[in-house]
């Protein structure tokens, strides 16, 4: 591994990656059973150095902004280190959100660069606020022959055979530009700095090491903040390979892992279970002698690992398992959400550990993890070397909002100092969720403060930002919650979104306003839905500005109604 | 093959692949909140349906959609 501390930016330190392993393979590209490409370090930079050079010639410079638009593929990565070679400022954008969603979060950045995908441009392109899109060159990927492209460039023919210029930046400058929420509100737009990703790269290497020769599998977006880490900058100053798959479908990744003999992998708590599911599945249709053997091996497996994983016994004893896997798993790391302790401990029972982490973008992904020292299936773990944590307004039972301190805290929300005020205070990060450090000094977590929920698939949903698509309901007033928010059992699974209408006082609630509510809901992403309604029936306490009181409402609502009357659509 | 059949045959698969009685199920339909799947799930219908119609769906065709008749259209531009 390179030692990161000699480099101040990102784009030093990966340009040292690929003057240090040429001839070793830094990406494949995989679609399905097929194989797209396969890029050395040395055809890695081959590839970049035009583009880069061709962003310097288009008047590119030192802080300008490139937002990249697409599905995890060669050419993200490739671009990603282009914009970071000519001084740019990455702003990766979530290839899932809607166009006007997305056109909303490219002006708030003021990229001057957009590198998207085809199918991503077409959807732009046919966006009814298309006409606001104010970047100037956009460079569009994989485009058929003969395709309508507007305005926009090959991103294939974007290419100058002339040396650039390296622009090195500081370790404070940005590095990145990461939207955590507020697409259709207040944008979240997390500035990260270079040493915010240098540091946090040092700290998850030194407890989950890469090396040339690691096979890491990446189906998370790159644009998340844990897949542009584990998944790009990680792998790369280790001299590791990435590998890129065009489909999240469960059959094509089980088939990767053995098709490239994966070592580790990154997923979201809905993957992990979908594989669980999968294998709990198979070992029920065995034999009823093969799953008495089977029960045996995993029993004598567990207490064999008690204490820490021990990768070849495992291998050992379930062979056909970890064959399943390829035979070179070493970790699964999961995050992005809650992740049931019964999941974690199944495959950790299959000597397949599963590093559970937490983390958030402002934190420049994880703040916790799992060190397996030993394995704990009941905690996220324990802060990262070089970040520190503590517990605010800690309760009788030791619960409390979790804070964090260190060198991979953001810099700032982009143009919001009020928010920034609000979320770093006396330089710690308040997470908004909660949890209670354990006296060996793992983290658990209980819910959340905010008004706030995450998706199993790691999706961070903020009920303000939904609100809009519920106006014109025939009610009086109507807003969205956190159902964990207003009924707080400190727990973090059963969260979901719940419209609180207030019906037009002295008629009746019209018959058609459950069929109402689903035709807006329609209109958001399908994890951005909310899912039920309760009716309130008296007025909303709003501010002197009109703004609804939502501390207020909740502890009005929680006092007088309970979850079980919120009804689901 | 026109729409109205391929969304006819969609709702079919959906309905056996789920096991949501038919009758239960429109065209217009929110797939995601009448079959009581995840986007995950919903990738799932995709490779069934992929089988069915002899076509390759890439992931992203799901972007987006969230009833029946819009992922007719999508396959059916793929025919």
């Amino acid at each position: 591994m390179l030692d990161l501390r000699q480099y101040s930016c990102l784009g030093e330190a990966l340009r040292a990656a690929l003057d240090r392993w040429p001839d070793r393979t830094c990406l494949i590209e995989a679609d399905r059973e097929r194989e797209s490409a396969r890029l050395t370090y040395s055809q890695f930079r081959q590839a970049a150095l035009p583009l880069a050079s061709a962003f310097e010639r288009a008047g590119f410079r030192e802080g300008s902004r490139a937002a990249i638009l697409m599905t995890n593929q060669s050419k993200w990565l490739i671009s990603a280190y282009a914009i970071f070679f000519v001084g740019g400022v990455l702003v990766p954008l979530d290839y899932k959100l809607s166009p006007r969603e997305q056109l909303a979060l490219l002006a708030h950045a003021q990229a001057e660069v957009l590198v998207i995908e085809y199918h991503l441009w077409r959807a732009l392109m046919q966006s009814p606020e298309f006409a606001t899109l104010s970047v100037g060159t956009v460079l569009v990927t994989e485009a058929p022959a003969g395709a309508d492209l507007a305005e926009a460039q090959r991103w294939e023919e974007f290419r100058d055979s002339r040396e650039p210029t390296f622009v090195p930046r500081r370790r404070h400058d940005p590095a990145c530009i990461v939207y955590s929420s507020g697409t259709m509100g207040r944008p979240k737009g997390c500035v990260l700095t270079h040493e915010n990703y240098l540091e946090q790269c040092m700290a998850l290497t030194s407890l989950y090491p890469f090396w040339p020769g690691v096979r890491y599998l990446s189906i998370l977006p790159t644009n998340h903040a844990i897949d542009f880490m584990v998944g790009f900058i990680g792998p790369f100053v280790c001299g590791a390979t990435v590998v890129h798959l065009r489909t999240l479908r469960p059959e094509y990744i089980r088939e990767a892992f053995s098709r490239y003999q994966i070592t580790y992998m990154t997923l979201v708590p809905a993957i992990l279970k979908a594989l669980e599911q999968n294998l709990r599945q198979r070992f029920s249709d065995l034999p009823a002698s093969r799953q008495t053997v089977l029960k045996g091996l995993i029993g004598l497996n567990r207490a064999l690992t008690r204490s820490r994983p021990r990768v070849r016994i495992s291998r050992a004893l379930l062979k056909q398992v970890h064959e399943a896997f390829g035979g070179e798993l070493r970790a699964l790391f999961v995050g992005g959400a809650f992740t049931e302790p019964s999941t974690l401990q199944f495959f950790y029972d299959l000597g397949i550990p599963v590093a559970n982490a937490y983390g958030c973008t402002e934190a420049g992904t994880a703040i916790t993890v799992n060190d397996l020292k030993p394995f704990r299936a009941d905690t996220v773990g324990k802060p990262l070397p070089g970040t520190e944590i503590k517990i605010l307004d800690v309760g009788d039972d030791g619960i409390g909002q979790v804070a964090v301190r260190g060198k991979t805290v953001m810099s700032h929300y982009l143009d919001d100092p009020e928010l920034t005020a609000q979320t770093i205070v006396d330089g710690w990060l308040l997470t908004g969720d909660l949890g209670r450090i354990d006296p060996t000094g793992h983290l658990q977590l209980f819910g959340r403060v905010r008004n706030m929920v995450v998706t199993e698939e790691g999706k961070n949903v903020y009920p303000e930002e939904i609100e809009a698509a519920f106006e014109g309901l025939p009610v009086k007033e109507a807003c969205v919650f956190a159902s964990n928010y207003v009924w707080q059992e400190r727990k973090m699974t059963g969260e979901q979104l719940v419209l609180v209408i207030h019906p037009e006082p002295g008629k009746p609630i019209p018959e058609d306003l459950a069929a109402h509510i689903s035709s807006s809901n329609r209109r958001l992403l399908n994890y951005k839905r909310v899912g039920g309604y309760l009716v309130w029936e008296q007025d909303f306490p709003r501010t002197a500005s009109l703004k609804i009181k939502r501390t207020e409402l909740a502890a009005q609502i929680r006092e007088k109604l309970g979850r079980e009357q919120v009804a689901p659509l | 093959m026109t729409l109205d059949q391929t969304t006819e045959e969609i709702l079919r698969l959906a309905s056996e692949h789920f096991k949501v009685p038919r009758a239960q199920l429109s065209a217009t339909d929110d797939f995601f909140n009448k079959l009581g799947i995840n986007s995950l799930e919903a990738l799932d219908l995709l490779t069934r349906l992929e089988q069915h119609f002899h076509i390759e769906l890439p992931d992203y065709e799901l972007q987006g959609v969230s009833d029946f008749r819009t992922l007719a259209e999508r396959i059916q531009s793929r025919l």
